[in-house]
This record gives structure tokens, C-alpha cells and sequence, in this order.
């Protein structure tokens, strides 16, 4: 049994469908990287799997179980746990805070605040200081450290290098190892593909809503998975 | 408590009344302490809330911030008119039933003396300030509490039930009101329509002390306080005009002035003071 199976899925924002008929499953102990350009829906496939945003077709499966209409707690107190775009932490909350109010509800594991500090060595300094006063870099560590509190199943990442500095970028990404190291289960969506392909073991793409290739990263050379991400091979098939 | 759900409740007012009118029946009908009654009362106040949030605000919340608005206005009405069928337009205080509190005094010189009451008053003022300032700060609860009005999507993606916390945030908020109004109804007179002239002042105290602020309110209600009082010297009816004047004005230098610059210049004078 597949630990998340995504069936037929639909997500719209009004009149625009962002995702359209996705179907996917992800197996315990995959780094799983959604690669595709801006607008593709990416972010939006992975808002409906965590529960912020709701579908308007197709279920959700996790460990079996139909989540589809569960809200987003309760789906974090089964085991998923995004990390948003923009990071999103609590500015008015401390680093500590952020954490704690994290963990306080959620699963028994093996993450806590001193395997979090582990982890992301960088965040041991500015513990103290509030959400809104960090670097790009320190904001996105203590966002991924948040959502480890929860001590999740499967970890949905979004955009985790968007607006940070390549030397920040660096640091979250070595952290990342840490945690991919510990045996976890990652969907990572990610628009650097250089990146997501270094640490993900399997790849798909998605092109307008759809998902247009999908398969373990040795399947693919870097240019069918840029075809693919710029829609090069149905614009050419087409024409 | 409402600020930091930012929920704009006009029934404020007309709720502290109505707990000062259940505080004076049971008090009345059982003959026995204001106090005591206010016990009995706080957690009828708390599951009140919690009702208000899921079954009135939370509503409203998904249509949008005016639905709220409108209906806690809503709610005043209805309030203040179930007051006026039930007691009548009569004038009612809780101050015979405190007995000497009402009107004993402390003199702390020959010209000075502090009301009993008025220094009980404004000691449960700043415990409770104190205590909701600490449980906002210290405890896991709090926490979420302040992640969740900071952004209840998050919040929901990190595993905290915003609306389980949005309910309990609001049964605090009404056991404040239930303090606020057994306090007024000892110390002054109450009738039915009472309500909207208090949410009146706490919303000046608010805007004074800065929305947001737990002890910024406190403040706020003193410089008010102090202001009316000012201002009754002057004429009989500078009571209402004084504390309009000072909110006005605090509240043009405030749009003129960027209040978190104001505040850093005043702390760094203050700490040039010491």
C-alpha cells in the first residue's frame, strides 16, 4: 500500500483550474520532486494534499485511509506536513515559539526541538528572536523546522529556495540531507530543477495543471524532463 | 481579548450589561454576594462564547470581515431589547449589594482618600491584564492563540485547530466582559440600553493604548479615566466631552505619527531617564 495516492484530482480558483485530473502515488522513503514552471500547479496540488486548499473533484488517500475531506489538522495529526510557500512563520511568535506551538498537538516521533536544533544548526543562535526579525535563510529553516515538530509521515515542501540568497539556499538544502538522511518522505516542488534533481529520487512534472512525465530521476535525461517542463514535445508534436 | 481575535464585536458593551443584569438577579433573588454570583456567572459567560464563535462569528468569518461586524451589531440590538422586555427601563445598581464597599474609602492623607471599591477595581484590572498578558506569552495555549490570529491557515497546516482555538479565545473574551460589567454595575448605575455607551469607552481605551496591546489598554483606560474625571471638574458636563477631546487627539497623532517610531523614541527616552 502506497503511503499517499492522489486519484483524478481537480483544484480550481474560480474559474481557473490549476489541477486537472492528477493522479499520483508516493511510496514510504521517496524524495519526490514536482518540477514545472510558474502557474503549472504545483503549489495548488500541494495545498489540496495537506488540506488548505479544497478540490473539487477526486480523493486523496493516506495510509489508506480517505482524507480528502479531513481539514488540515487533523491530516497534520495523521502525518502530513507542508511547508508553505513564503515560509509563512509566526512573525509575532519566537523562533522557540514557532516550534513548540508546532509539536504541541501533533504526533509522537522521533523529531523534537533538540533534533530540529540538530538538524539546522543555524537556528541554535536565534532562538530568542521573533519570526519576523530572521534572514530569508533562518525564516525557511525554522518553517521546515516547524512543520518536523509535527513529526510527519510526509513532508510537502514548497518552493524552498524561492527568494533566498544561493549561499542560504545552500544551507537549507545541506540541512535537508540531515533530514532525508533520518529516512523521510519528501515532496518537494521546486523550480530550480538542478536542485531537485541532486536530492530526489523520483521526478514529475507538471505542465498546466496536468502531470506530463513521472518516473524515477535515473529514467530521464535532464533535457526530456526540460521538454517536459516547458511543454516543448506536445508544442512540437502538435505543430 | 476580541482585538486579538480581530474580531470588531459592537456588542461588547450590551454583553457586560447583560452579565451585570444576570450578576443583580441572581444577586437579588438569592440575596447573596455580587462576587459570588460572578463566579456562578463567569462560566455561564465562557460557554456563551464559545457558543457566539462557532455558531455567529465563525459564520460570518467565511463571508467576509463585515458579516462579523454586522452581527455582533445585530446581537447589541437584540441584547438591549431583551434587557428592556425583561427589567424595564429602570435604573439598577449592584451597589447596595456590596454593602459598605460601595462607598468605604482608604485616606491616605487628610485631603486624599481612595474608594475601597475603586482600588479593587483596578487591582482585578491588572491581574487580569497581567494574567492574559502571561498566558499569551507563557503557555502552549497562548501560543497558538497568537499564531492563530496571526494566520489561522498556517496555523491549521502545523496542526493547531484554529477553531477550537478561535472558541476558546472567545469564552476568555466574555468572562472578561463579565468581569468589566459586575464591576460597573458596582460601581454605577446600569439600565438597559447602558451597552453602547461603554463599548464607547472601550474602544477609546483600545484606540489609545493601541489595538493589540493587553497592557496598552490598560493604559488607555486610565489616561480615559482620568481625562472624564478632568473634565467633570471643569464643567458638570465635561465628563463625556474630555475623554472624546483626548481620544480624538490621540488618535490624529497617531495617524500623523508611525505609533511603533513613537514608541521607540518614548523608550529610548525612557531609558536616557534612568
Amino acid at each position: 500500500m502506497s503511503l499517499l495516492e492522489v486519484r483524478d484530482l481537480d483544484a480550481r480558483h474560480g474559474l481557473l483550474q490549476a489541477v486537472r485530473g492528477v493522479s499520483l502515488t508516493i511510496e514510504e522513503g521517496e524524495i519526490f520532486a514536482l518540477v514545472g514552471a510558474n502557474g503549472a500547479g504545483k503549489t495548488t496540488l500541494l495545498r489540496t494534499i495537506a488540506g488548505a486548499h479544497t478540490p473539487t473533484a477526486g480523493s486523496i488517500r493516506f495510509d489508506g485511509a480517505d482524507v480528502s475531506g479531513m481539514r488540515s489538522f487533523k491530516r497534520v495529526q495523521m502525518g502530513i506536513a507542508m511547508v508553505p510557500e513564503g515560509r509563512r512563520l509566526f512573525t509575532g511568535l519566537t523562533v522557540e515559539e514557532n516550534l513548540k506551538v508546532a509539536g504541541a498537538s501533533c504526533r509522537e516521533g522521533a523529531w523534537d526541538m533538540e533534533r530540529v536544533l540538530t538538524s539546522f544548526p543555524l537556528l541554535r543562535g536565534c532562538l530568542k528572536r521573533r519570526g519576523g526579525d530572521l534572514s530569508g535563510g533562518q525564516q525557511q529553516a525554522t518553517a521546515i523546522g516547524r512543520a518536523l515538530m509535527t513529526n510527519p509521515r510526509v513532508l510537502l515542501l514548497d518552493e524552498v529556495s524561492l527568494g533566498l540568497a544561493p549561499i542560504a539556499v545552500d544551507q537549507v538544502y545541506d540541512s535537508l540531507r540531515n533530514v532525508i538522511a533520518g529516512g523521510a518522505t519528501i515532496v518537494l516542488v521546486e523550480q530550480e530543477l538542478g536542485r531537485a534533481l541532486l536530492v530526489a529520487t523520483r521526478v514529475a512534472c507538471m505542465l498546466e495543471g496536468r502531470i506530463v512525465l513521472d518516473g524515477k530521476t535515473g529514467d530521464f535525461t535532464r533535457e526530456q524532463i526540460t521538454e517536459a517542463y516547458f511543454g516543448l514535445r506536445r508544442v512540437g508534436s502538435q505543430g | 481579548m476580541f482585538g486579538v481575535m480581530r474580531v470588531i464585536n459592537l456588542a461588547h458593551g450590551s454583553i457586560a450589561i447583560l452579565a451585570a443584569y444576570v450578576v443583580w438577579s441572581l444577586a437579588e433573588g438569592l440575596e447573596i454576594s455580587p462576587f459570588l454570583a460572578l463566579l456562578a456567572v463567569m462560566p455561564i459567560m465562557a460557554l456563551s462564547g464559545w457558543l457566539l464563535q462557532r455558531a455567529v462569528l465563525e459564520r460570518g468569518l467565511r463571508s467576509g470581515q463585515l458579516v462579523p461586524l454586522l452581527s455582533t451589531f445585530g446581537l447589541a440590538v437584540v441584547i438591549d431589547n431583551l434587557l428592556f422586555e425583561k427589567y424595564g427601563a429602570d435604573t439598577r445598581s449592584l451597589a447596595p449589594n456590596v454593602g459598605d464597599l460601595a462607598f468605604e474609602s482608604w485616606n491616605l492623607t487628610d485631603d486624599i482618600a481612595v474608594g475601597q471599591l475603586a482600588v479593587l477595581t483596578f487591582a482585578v484590572a491588572v491581574l487580569l491584564l497581567g494574567g492574559l498578558h502571561l498566558f499569551l506569552g507563557r503557555t502552549t495555549l497562548g501560543c497558538a492563540i497568537r499564531a492563530t490570529t496571526e494566520d489561522p491557515d498556517t496555523a491549521e497546516l502545523v496542526g493547531i485547530n484554529s477553531r477550537k482555538v478561535y472558541a476558546i479565545a472567545a469564552a476568555i473574551a466574555l468572562v472578561t466582559v463579565a468581569l468589566a460589567g459586575t464591576f460597573l454595575g458596582m460601581r454605577a448605575a446600569f439600565d438597559p440600553y447602558a451597552g453602547p455607551a461603554q463599548l464607547i469607552f472601550a474602544f477609546e481605551a483600545v484606540v489609545i493604548g493601541g489595538p493589540g496591546s493587553l497592557w496598552g489598554t490598560l493604559w488607555g483606560g486610565i489616561i480615559l479615566g482620568v481625562t472624564q474625571n478632568l473634565g467633570s471638574q471643569i464643567s458638570p458636563q465635561g465628563f463625556l466631552i474630555a475623554g472624546h477631546v483626548v481620544f480624538l487627539l490621540i488618535l490624529t497623532v497617531r495617524l500623523l505619527v508611525n505609533s511603533s517610531d513613537l514608541l521607540r523614541w518614548v523608550g529610548s527616552r525612557l531609558r536616557l531617564s534612568e
